[in-house]
């Protein structure tokens, strides 16, 4: 579980978080959604302590994240695990190198040791045999699954993705989200997602904080999304004319 | 004038996070052998062959401003020898470096500030200034000092053939010029400067890359300013390390 509280951010002059208060819960996968630059970016760097908030609380569990001692935080740094909106995969690295990285930085694991934990985790994301390929040879569907199998190589039990759909094909979208979910509940990980996709709120959107403006306009799953009367949240959502006579339907 | 002091303060700070171990050793090993190699061998044809034509000027140079003068034709060659170890070799070989050099660390740095690279790394608990920055200092410090090491062998040779084969004085006069008025001292001062040198050109070429924002156009500016500072500050401490070691 992941708490923030009363989250406020500036960048010099500019009000980008405007106090913010959500629980994501573990095991679940909980998704903060808004339109573009609406800060979604910005609230999971502070969640994961690239960017210091200028004011606010982030627990992890009962952990005060920008409150821990030295090695508190480095313990921390090992449960979690983070997929980038352009999956930030080593250009000069193949596949399994990518993936043994966080393992061969830290871990005291042998190297046939870490071998295995690698093929684990690329057979977890349906990659097995693309071990000696570079970033640039494979898909943008398989590099986010390289991206999956490198978070996750230290067992996390957080894991964060920003934008995990973005440049992918709509099949492809769903096959990543239902990898994501099914890690989530298989390892018990808080997983937080960033998205502004119509398909992941509704395939996967168990735990939902709206963001706009800078602030949470509006929390609730996927099911509640589609009976909900926020017009600011409508608006977003049903966004084509389809999808507002599917609401319409849904609604009778 | 205010930029300058926060510049220069957090180029200060970031040296705290530099000089603090991060990781497993044997990938901090991996990355220092990586860099002295792209250094040290990558920069081997360029220091080269502008080492021989900067010997070759100086001869033809002295030669031309020597000649009718009551000095001594062997003077050449010790002129271009104490030229070349206390001033050209390293002071070009580090300007030159700092064009290659330089821009290509800020550029390597940049891009993995750009594509996200280093926040990822961050992510997993690495110190990146340490991670990144630290095996360039090595690297460096190790690959320049032989590379000015080089230089000023190459440019004494280059001296010679520019003047021998020609004709414009004998073998017997430079070997003579070579051998005559030797002061270590000079030797020793050319590897501090190359030290130095060394020293600005990686982190100040690393620290535009690290603090990149924004896209192409700004990783482009930072590659510039990488090269800019590095030539400025390798003739401004040229100067102080001059001052330094050759009085009092
Ligand atoms: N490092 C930064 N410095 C200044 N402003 C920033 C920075 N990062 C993001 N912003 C601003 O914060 C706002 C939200 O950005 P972001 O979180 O990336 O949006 P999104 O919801 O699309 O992910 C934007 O207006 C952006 O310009
Ligand atoms: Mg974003």
């Amino acid at each position: 579980m992941i708490r923030i509280e009363n989250i406020h951010k500036s960048f010099d002059d500019v009000q980008v978080l405007k106090g913010m208060d959500f629980e994501f819960d573990a095991g679940k996968t909980n998704l903060i959604i808004g339109r573009s630059g609406a800060g979604k970016t910005v609230l999971l760097k502070i969640l994961v302590g690239l960017f210091k908030p200028t004011d606010g609380k982030v627990w992890y569990d009962t952990r005060d994240f920008f409150d821990l001692s030295k090695e508190d935080l480095r313990a921390l740094r090992m449960e979690v695990g983070m997929l980038f909106q352009g999956n930030a995969l080593f250009d000069s690295m193949t596949v399994a190198e990518n993936v043994r990285f966080p393992l061969d930085m830290f871990s005291k694991m042998t190297l046939k040791e870490k071998n295995h934990r690698v093929n684990e985790c690329l057979e977890r994301v349906q990659l097995n045999g693309s071990n000696d390929k570079y970033p640039s040879e494979i898909s943008g569907g398989m590099q986010k699954r390289v991206g999956i199998a490198r978070a996750i190589v230290y067992k996390p039990k957080y894991l964060f993705c920003d934008e995990p759909n973005s440049g992918l094909d709509p099949k492809t979208s769903i096959t990543i989200d239902d990898l994501i979910k099914e890690i989530t509940e298989a390892d018990n990980i808080t997983t937080v997602i960033n998205t502004h996709d119509m398909n992941s709120v509704m395939e996967i959107g168990e735990n939902i904080c709206f963001l706009d403006k800078g602030k949470i306009v509006w929390k609730g799953n996927r099911h509640e999304v589609m009976t909900s009367e926020n017009e600011n949240l409508n608006s977003f959502i049903f966004a084509s004319p389809f999808l507002q006579r599917l609401k319409a339907k849904a609604k009778k | 004038m205010k930029s300058l002091f926060i510049h220069l303060g957090r180029y200060v700070m970031w040296h705290k996070n530099i000089y603090k171990k991060t990781g497993n050793f044997s990938m901090f090993y991996k990355e220092v052998v990586r860099q002295v190699y792209d250094i040290g061998v990558g920069s081997l044809l360029i220091v080269f062959i502008i080492s021989i034509f900067i010997g070759a000027v100086t001869a033809q140079q002295m030669y031309y401003q020597l000649t009718g003068t009551s000095i001594p034709a062997y003077y050449i060659g010790y002129i271009v020898r104490d030229m070349a170890i206390i001033e050209l070799a390293a002071t070009f070989t580090c300007l030159v470096l700092a064009g290659k050099v330089g821009s290509n660390l800020a550029a390597e740095i940049g891009g993995m500030r750009q594509k996200e690279h280093i926040d990822a790394m961050e992510i997993m608990g690495v110190n990146t200034a340490s991670y990144l920055v630290l095996p360039k200092i090595i690297g460096g410090l190790i690959a320049i000092p032989i590379l000015v090491f080089i230089a000023a062998i190459v440019n004494i040779a280059g001296g010679y053939l520019a003047s021998v084969p020609t004709g414009l004085f004998t073998n017997f006069d430079y070997v003579k010029g070579l051998r005559s008025f030797f002061n270590e001292y000079n030797v020793l001062m050319m590897f501090v400067k190359s030290v130095v040198f060394a020293y600005i050109i990686i982190t100040v070429s690393c620290y535009q890359g690290y603090f990149v924002k924004g896209g192409n156009i700004e990783l482009g500016q930072a590659s510039t300013r990488a090269v800019v500072y590095s030539c400025v500050l390798v003739l401004v401490s040229d100067y102080v390390v001059a001052i330094l070691l050759t009085t009092g």
